[in-house]
């Protein structure tokens, strides 16, 4: 198997002389093409700044990030953008998508600012709503729409320019139990069928259990590594809840 | 407390301020400049007739302030609407901290207080200075004497700019106060979350209207400027409200009508930033469509300001070179002694000798055997049906050709010769030339007392007898000298230069002709070159003032408008820019999709005015013509420059700003 992601021994430091902050503490990972990897940690725990700094929207203070065997913490300007639109999927707590476009002008954008010929860019959109079951709804502004509907058009945003790896940020966080449900269906059938690798940062059990391996982070360090194996997702989440109640206090809070 | 509070909020959102202040400082820079009009430098130096003149420019542009100030403060309080629309989510911060609704009024009357006393304070200072600069102007305007420099400050129009500001100002605290005790603490709160549900218009519906409102500005352009000479004050007023009410439509539609148009190209609309660019024009021109509409017009309302008020200055100058060339023209009735005008100067006690010797004494005259009716042929009935107010049995001025030559030579218009049998027509009123030209072309025959006579030429000659400010000769008929009967005469004309040759000579000579109090000189009439001067030109700087006055108010706050909604659009904006970072837009593509936005935000109302604009000024051209003056090229140009360089800008520095929020972290 190839290694998409590598990432080595980074740390991220926020503050100044005085008072320095931790965000990650030499944490070093690796995901293979074809996984479903999920981050677990509390608020504060560093999470959400290992995604950043994956998703090169922060930079690390010390160590390497590669993915697809590229050093990505050497880019800078407008090959940061290039990789960044052309290698890398995002989806985000708050769907992030432009209220002022269609469902299908949002997920066309992706395209359009790869400069992809017009003519393809139709079948492309059609195919990634048809695998996340949004086809009828493509016609739609962002406010005529579900949370669930919303987040799924963000989704395929992130698919349709066929990303080395998926990055989802709280994807749950701000859908109901219902929508969450579908979403991370829709999650699972990507990861399975298209075989597309997904990283996704949650402080959510239930959300995590579908992951196919869950790192927990904690004060900036991988804490624990579950992986599922042949367990069934309730096995699975079982198992993540104990980890969670050994984490202690915070994230038992959260959920 | 409070206090330090106001001045943190200041500084801290100087950057969304600088445009709103700089118009402040702009507005009240303007308001002192021409309300200190009088105080200046080179009014001091007017002469007494030109003060008469100066006298009304002040009138009007005392009346004109009241009108402006009443536009700054719609601009003012309009601003302020936006920036208290923006702020929204701190007024929440402040009253779950337990503020009270009173409390935040209070901070906001005293961030306008200070707001007004800096923006009064620097404008002041600015306007002063730029007054020594518009004294300067004047000077040359009034051809007056600024031999003499001195600094001068305007107390009177200093404490009218702080009054006028000063209600402005308070407005717009009574605005907040009545918007403050509206607010609810849920709304505040929840304001920037709030998406603004997009109104999408029907394309099909976009597309009709589109085409109305294109309809009805083409039917209100060609009543306009086609048909002007048949146009009632009436229906002038019905065509105004037929091209305001479709610049409405217009901007009501043309956003759905545009997004429709680009997207039946897919490839122009699938194509980088293009969807994302047409989507921002769409929903922020659907926003302010009546906002856009008042803007469109106050630049239309701008263009032609400036454009007639220069051309009719410039006209007004290049008339008076041409219809006023020598110093001075005196004109008796005929008397039954003989005596000659020059006879008569000499008995009021003016000496002849005052004269350059090459003067002409010549002689008018008209004869109830020769009228209109006469010398118009088959025209006079075109010409009716045109003028119903015109008497046909008018007798027509006669001259001599030998003593029109001797007046034509002094005034450096060609000669011209009639044969025995012959005439020749002397106009230059374009209106009335027409006809004449008509007559002659049909080689209409008048007789006098039994002889026939014919046109020499078969189109009016260029000239005048007596001098005026624009070229305004109805017509003078030209006969050989032995047709014309003694009897006939009706005035002596003395067309003269002063023997002086430096301006000051010329100035003392005519103060002492104007001077002239006896029976002799109460029947002479004069008509002369300085007084025409001072007349005209006056009439043309008031124009002008007062062209310049509105148009740059006007301007400046179209543009502060757009500039203001662009700019607290953008805080709106930098959650859409954000998104198209984290997706990978390259920032190239992104400034440039900025630019475009912004470029098409302002140039929509421009270019809409500006298509207005050719209409209008054709339609002042042909009033302009009437007057006789005549619409020049150079005031286009110069119009469009001002225009440019003050819209621009505010174009430029809205996107410097735009760029600046768009990109904060």
């Amino acid at each position: 198997m190839n290694t998409v992601l590598k990432v080595e021994n980074i740390d991220k430091y926020y503050g100044n002389k005085g008072s320095l902050t931790k965000a990650i503490d030499g944490i070093s990972f690796q995901i293979e093409k074809g996984e479903f990897v999920g981050i677990m940690g509390a608020s504060g725990s560093g999470k959400t700044t290992l995604l950043n700094c994956i998703s090169t929207i922060d930079r690390v203070t010390a160590g390497n990030i590669f993915i697809n065997s590229k050093n990505i913490t050497q880019l800078k300007g407008n090959k940061l953008n290039k990789f960044r639109r052309e290698e890398l999927g995002f989806i985000f707590q708050d769907f992030n998508l432009l209220d002022t476009l269609t469902a299908y002008e949002n997920i066309a954008l992706a395209l359009t600012i790869q400069k992809v010929p017009s003519g393809q860019i139709d079948p492309r959109v059609q195919d990634a709503a048809a695998k996340l079951g949004i086809t009828d709804i493509l016609w739609k502004y962002p406010y005529q729409m579900s949370g669930g509907q919303r987040q799924r058009v963000a989704c395929a945003r992130a698919i349709i320019t066929n990303p080395q790896l998926i990055l989802a940020d709280e994807p749950t966080g701000a859908l109901d139990s219902k929508s969450a449900r579908m979403l991370l269906e829709s999650f699972k059938a990507l990861n399975e069928q298209n075989s597309a690798t997904i990283l996704m940062v949650t402080h959510d059990a239930f959300t995590a259990s579908y992951a196919g391996r869950i790192l927990f982070i904690k004060d900036g360090q991988i804490f624990n590594e579950l992986v599922r194996g042949r367990d069934s997702r309730k096995v699975f989440f079982n198992k993540i809840i104990e980890v969670v109640s050994l984490l202690g206090g915070e994230l038992n809070d959260v959920i | 407390m409070l206090f330090k509070l106001s001045v943190k909020n200041m500084k801290k959102s100087f950057g969304d301020y600088t445009i709103y202040f700089l118009t402040l400082i702009l507005g009240v820079a303007i308001f002192y400049v021409f309300n200190s009009m009088d105080s200046q430098q080179a009014m001091m130096q007017l002469s007494a007739s030109t003060k008469a003149i100066v006298d009304l420019l002040l009138q009007m542009l005392g009346g004109v302030s009241v009108f402006v100030s009443i536009i700054l403060g719609f601009l003012i309080v309009y601003a302020n609407n936006f920036l208290i629309k923006r702020r929204k989510k701190e007024f929440g911060i402040y009253m779950t901290l337990g503020m009270g609704k009173g409390q935040i009024s209070r901070i906001l009357f005293l961030e306008t207080i200070i707001v007004g006393i800096m923006s009064l304070a620097v404008g002041l200072l600015i306007g002063v200075f730029a007054s020594q600069g518009m004294s300067v102007v004047v000077a040359k305007m009034f051809e007056a004497d600024m031999s003499r420099y001195e600094f001068v400050f305007s107390k009177a129009a200093c404490i009218k700019t702080i009054v006028y500001f000063g209600i402005m100002y308070l407005a717009v605290i009574l605005m907040n106060m009545i918007s403050i005790s509206k607010l609810n603490l849920i709304d505040l709160l929840t304001a920037v979350k709030k998406s603004e549900s997009i109104k999408v218009k029907n394309a099909a519906v976009s597309v009709i209207v589109f085409l109305a409102s294109i309809g009805m500005l083409v039917y209100a352009y060609y009543n306009v400027a086609y048909k002007t000479s048949s146009i009632g004050p009436g229906s002038i007023m019905l065509m105004i409200a037929i091209g305001s009410l479709g610049t409405f439509l217009f901007f009501w539609s043309l956003a759905g009508f545009l997004l429709k148009l680009v997207q039946t190209s897919r490839k122009t609309y699938f194509k980088g930033l293009n969807m994302f660019i047409m989507r921002q024009i769409n929903s922020k021109i659907n926003t302010m469509v009546f906002s856009m509409t008042i803007i469109c017009l106050m630049l239309f309302m701008t263009i032609g300001v400036l454009s007639s008020g220069m051309s009719l200055n410039t006209s007004v100058k290049e008339g008076l070179k041409e219809n006023a060339p020598v110093d001075v023209n005196l004109w008796i009735p005929v008397r039954e002694d003989g005596k000659t005008a020059a006879d008569m100067i000499e008995e009021a006690g003016y000496s002849m000798d005052h004269f350059k010797p090459d003067y002409a004494l010549v002689t008018e005259y008209a004869t109830n055997e020769l009228t209109l009716k006469d010398t118009l042929g088959s025209a006079v009935k075109e010409m009716e049906a045109a003028y119903t107010m015109l008497d046909d049995s008018t007798a027509e001025s006669v001259m001599k050709v030998s003593e029109y030559n001797k007046i034509a030579d002094m005034y450096g218009q060609p000669k011209i010769e009639v044969g025995q049998n012959e005439y020749a027509v002397i106009c230059n009123y374009d209106n009335m030339r027409v006809w004449r030209d008509k007559g002659l072309e049909q080689g209409t025959k008048i007789s006098l007392g039994g002889v026939e006579y014919f046109p020499h030429y078969d189109k009016c000659q260029d000239g005048f007898i007596k001098m005026s400010g624009n070229a305004t000769n109805f017509g003078i008929i030209v006969l050989p000298d032995e047709a014309v009967n003694e009897a006939w005469s009706v005035k002596s004309l003395l067309i003269a230069n002063y023997s002086a040759d430096d301006q000051q000579g010329k100035e003392s000579m005519e103060a002492e002709l104007a001077a002239l109090d006896s029976p002799a000189a109460a029947e002479i009439d004069a008509v002369t070159k300085i007084s025409l001067y001072e007349g005209s030109v006056g009439l043309g700087a008031i124009v002008t003032f007062i062209a310049i006055y509105l148009g740059v108010i006007f301007l400046i706050s179209s543009a502060a408008i757009l500039a203001l909604k662009e700019l607290s659009d953008s805080s709106d904006n930098r959650e859409r820019y954000a998104v198209l970072r984290q997706i990978g837009t390259d920032e190239k593509m992104i400034n440039r999709a900025l630019f475009t936005q912004t470029a098409i935000f302002f140039l929509i109302p421009l270019a809409l005015a500006a298509v207005h604009s050719i209409f209008g000024i054709k339609f002042v051209n042909v009033i302009l013509e009437s007057m006789g003056a005549e619409s020049r090229g150079e005031s286009i140009v110069g119009t469009a420059i001002f225009i440019i360089a003050i819209y621009g800008g505010y174009f430029i520095a809205t996107y410097f700003g735009s760029k600046r929020i768009i990109a904060g972290k």
